[in-house]
């Protein structure tokens, strides 16, 4: 054979890999609004810059006349490949190749990649859309599961790990995701659950559709499982790849710097912001939005405990990670799924070198039965053990209440905060005035005449005593007390500063954060 | 795409709730979670309930029966396990709620004992 006959072989043998499960399979997928695997990969990376690998990979089953048959590429497409000039590593794994099962070649081919990505010290992004584990490779394909998981956890805090969930991700098969750093979903299209409505019916007699169990909605509004919720395939390919351009690609380096921009403040105009009454409501968000850079801000888990706020914006053209209380949803406070929120964000940034930024504005821990019944003391604490472990610059700006444990809670200088500032409007206090009051003059009031006079009178005198930020500067517990308006002149100063910076912590194995 | 899925951003003014935390009332909206929180109930030792959905195959006792702590009250059969429930203390039967075969939801009320 001439060279020439060789390559029209290649090519031969390459188109028919190339088409995965066949023109019919391929119709089937996107009559149900998805992109084929290969689709998905193209739109989400630069233009031909996707490098595909193990394409003749060929499936081991042998039992069932599973030999037989030929699944190209065995359902799962390997590859490198450019994000905005970013480089990555991908897989995607291919419905229309028997479901997108996983054999333990399929995994193979998954752990390979992985491996690259660890060794090339590159962001790994998994593209699920499979019905599961491929029944007919039996223990192999648990195998396959097992050596994928290590992986991951091997992955963690070294580079960051993407999973996006286009298509059922069911059974074992979630556990992936749910260790890497990112899960995006969309509407209609994700589902992931352990055990699905089938079975649960059969077994517990309770009918659930699967969207209601495991569809978008519910892992990005109640399990906080997702992070980013997308309407559409497109929109969550430009919110993958909004998150890249923001991240750095392994946890020695750091995030690429963006050219600085001022903040939009004739938009965002931060003197007009925030109620002074500390129980009036306002958009924290709108905070962040006039101190960082363009009023850009890219938010982690918007719908998932939204009392607290976390995201990626930029302050001088780096990456910062914001976490901040939001008093318009149950005023801030802090709770069992708020806890857990910001506590994973917090270790993803000291993992990858993005500089925190904490505004605090919160009146403590939610109150209730469900709250201490639900773990709250072991969730909370996953927030002193983030902010303290963590050794990246942190600055925080105290802006109106910040009682008691939640004061603490929010990257105080008592977890080592590198700067503490403070608005005018700051209350700092062990609590607020009006159970102050009640608890420090309970003598007085009960045996006043008009006790809710002499009660009103207390919290008032409190109020002007305690409800302020002099008393914790006195201590020298914050650094300085500035005027809202010069808040992004602080923080960049502060991190400028901080750039240097480098904290030893004891040697260790690892430590043991309250999961 | 940013902040596609507001659901805050113009939020009605009767949206809003008044949270309470150390006496101190905030305005401020609702979540998910806060919606679907359940007031406490105390656990009743006296109601014996099903703490899985299920069927009961098997009664050992009758209306009016005394019982001692211990002693076996029925089997309540879920996920393929045929669960002994016992009598929680010394007392009678005062009422029971269920058929020999019927399927029964979770946290269904069984039996009670007085």
């Amino acid at each position: 054979m001439s060279i020439k006959q060789k390559t029209l072989d290649l090519k031969k043998r390459m188109q028919g890999a190339l088409l995965g499960g066949g023109v019919k399979a391929i119709e089937k997928q996107q009559s149900m609004g998805k992109m084929t695997a290969r689709e998905r990969i193209i739109t989400l990376l630069d233009p031909n810059s996707f490098h595909e690998y193990d394409l003749f990979v060929e499936h081991a089953a042998r039992d069932f006349d599973m030999d037989k048959k030929h699944l190209p590429g065995d359902g799962v497409i390997t590859g490198t490949g450019t994000i905005s000039g970013f480089p990555v590593c991908i897989y995607a794994q291919d419905f229309t190749v028997a479901g997108g099962s996983l054999g333990i070649m399929h995994a193979r081919k998954i752990t390979k990649i992985m491996d690259h990505a660890m060794n090339l010290k590159l962001p790994i992004i998994g593209i699920n859309d499979s019905g599961g584990a491929r029944i007919q490779e039996g223990v192999n394909s648990l195998a396959g599961y097992g050596e994928i998981f290590y992986r991951n956890t091997m992955a963690s805090g070294v580079i960051p790990q993407i999973s996006v969930i286009l298509g059922p991700c069911a059974g074992g098969a979630v556990y992936s995701p749910a260790l890497t750093d990112f899960v995006f979903v969309v509407d209609k299209i994700s589902k992931m659950f352990i055990t699905g409505p089938e079975v649960i019916k059969s077994v517990l007699g309770e009918e659930i559709s699967m969207e209601e169990l495991g569809g978008a909605r519910v892992h990005s509004e109640i399990t906080g499982n997702a992070h980013f919720f997308a309407e559409s395939e497109q929109e969550c390919i430009q919110q993958i790849k909004k998150l890249v351009s923001y991240i750095p690609w392994n946890n020695a380096k750091k995030a690429d710097p963006f050219p600085k921009k001022a903040p939009k403040t004739r938009q965002y105009k931060i003197d007009d912001i925030i109620p002074t009454d500390p129980r009036e409501p306002y958009d924290v968000r709108d905070v962040i939005k006039s101190i960082s850079d363009d009023s850009e801000f890219f938010e982690v888990q918007e719908l998932f405990a939204a009392n607290m706020v976390i995201g990626f914006g930029r302050i001088n053209g780096d990456t910062v990670g914001f976490v901040a209380n939001q008093p318009l949803v149950l005023a801030g406070v802090l709770d069992v799924d708020s806890s857990d929120k910001a506590a994973r964000f917090i270790r993803f940034c000291d993992s990858f070198n993005i500089p925190l930024v904490t505004l605090v504005d919160l009146p403590g821990y939610l109150p209730g039965i469900d709250q201490e019944h639900a773990g709250v003391i072991r969730h909370g604490a996953k927030i002193l053990y983030s902010y303290s472990e963590a050794t990246v610059p942190k600055v925080t700006v105290i802006l109106r209440k910040a009682y008691g444990g939640g004061y603490i809670a929010m990257c105080s200088r008592h977890l080592r905060a590198d700067f503490v500032f403070a608005w005018p409007t700051a209350e700092i206090a062990v609590m607020g005035p009006e159970g102050a009051a009640n608890i420090i003059f309970r003598n007085e009031i009960r045996n006043a005449e008009n006790p809710d006079q002499v009660r009103q009178e207390k919290v008032e005198e409190y109020k002007k005593k305690f409800a302020n930020p002099y008393v914790a500067a006195a201590h020298g517990y914050i650094d300085a007390v500035i005027e809202p308006a010069e808040t992004r002149r602080f923080v960049v100063h502060a991190l400028e500063v901080s750039s240097q910076k480098s904290e030893l912590r004891p040697s260790k194995k690892h430590g043991i954060p309250p999961f | 795409m940013e902040n596609n899925k507001n659901l805050m951003a113009e939020p009605n003014e009767d949206k809003f709730i008044t949270l309470v935390v150390n006496e101190a009332g905030y305005k401020t909206l609702s979540n998910k979670m806060n919606d679907n929180r359940k007031p406490y109930e105390p656990a009743d030792p006296s109601k014996i309930r099903s703490f899985m959905p299920g069927n009961v195959p098997e009664l050992f006792v009758k209306e009016g029966d005394k019982v001692k702590e211990g002693d076996r009250l029925l089997i309540l059969e879920a996920m393929k396990m045929k669960n002994i429930l016992l009598a929680p203390f010394d007392g009678s039967v005062r009422s029971i709620n269920v058929k020999l075969g019927e399927k029964v939801p979770k946290n269904f009320i069984l039996l009670e004992l007085e």
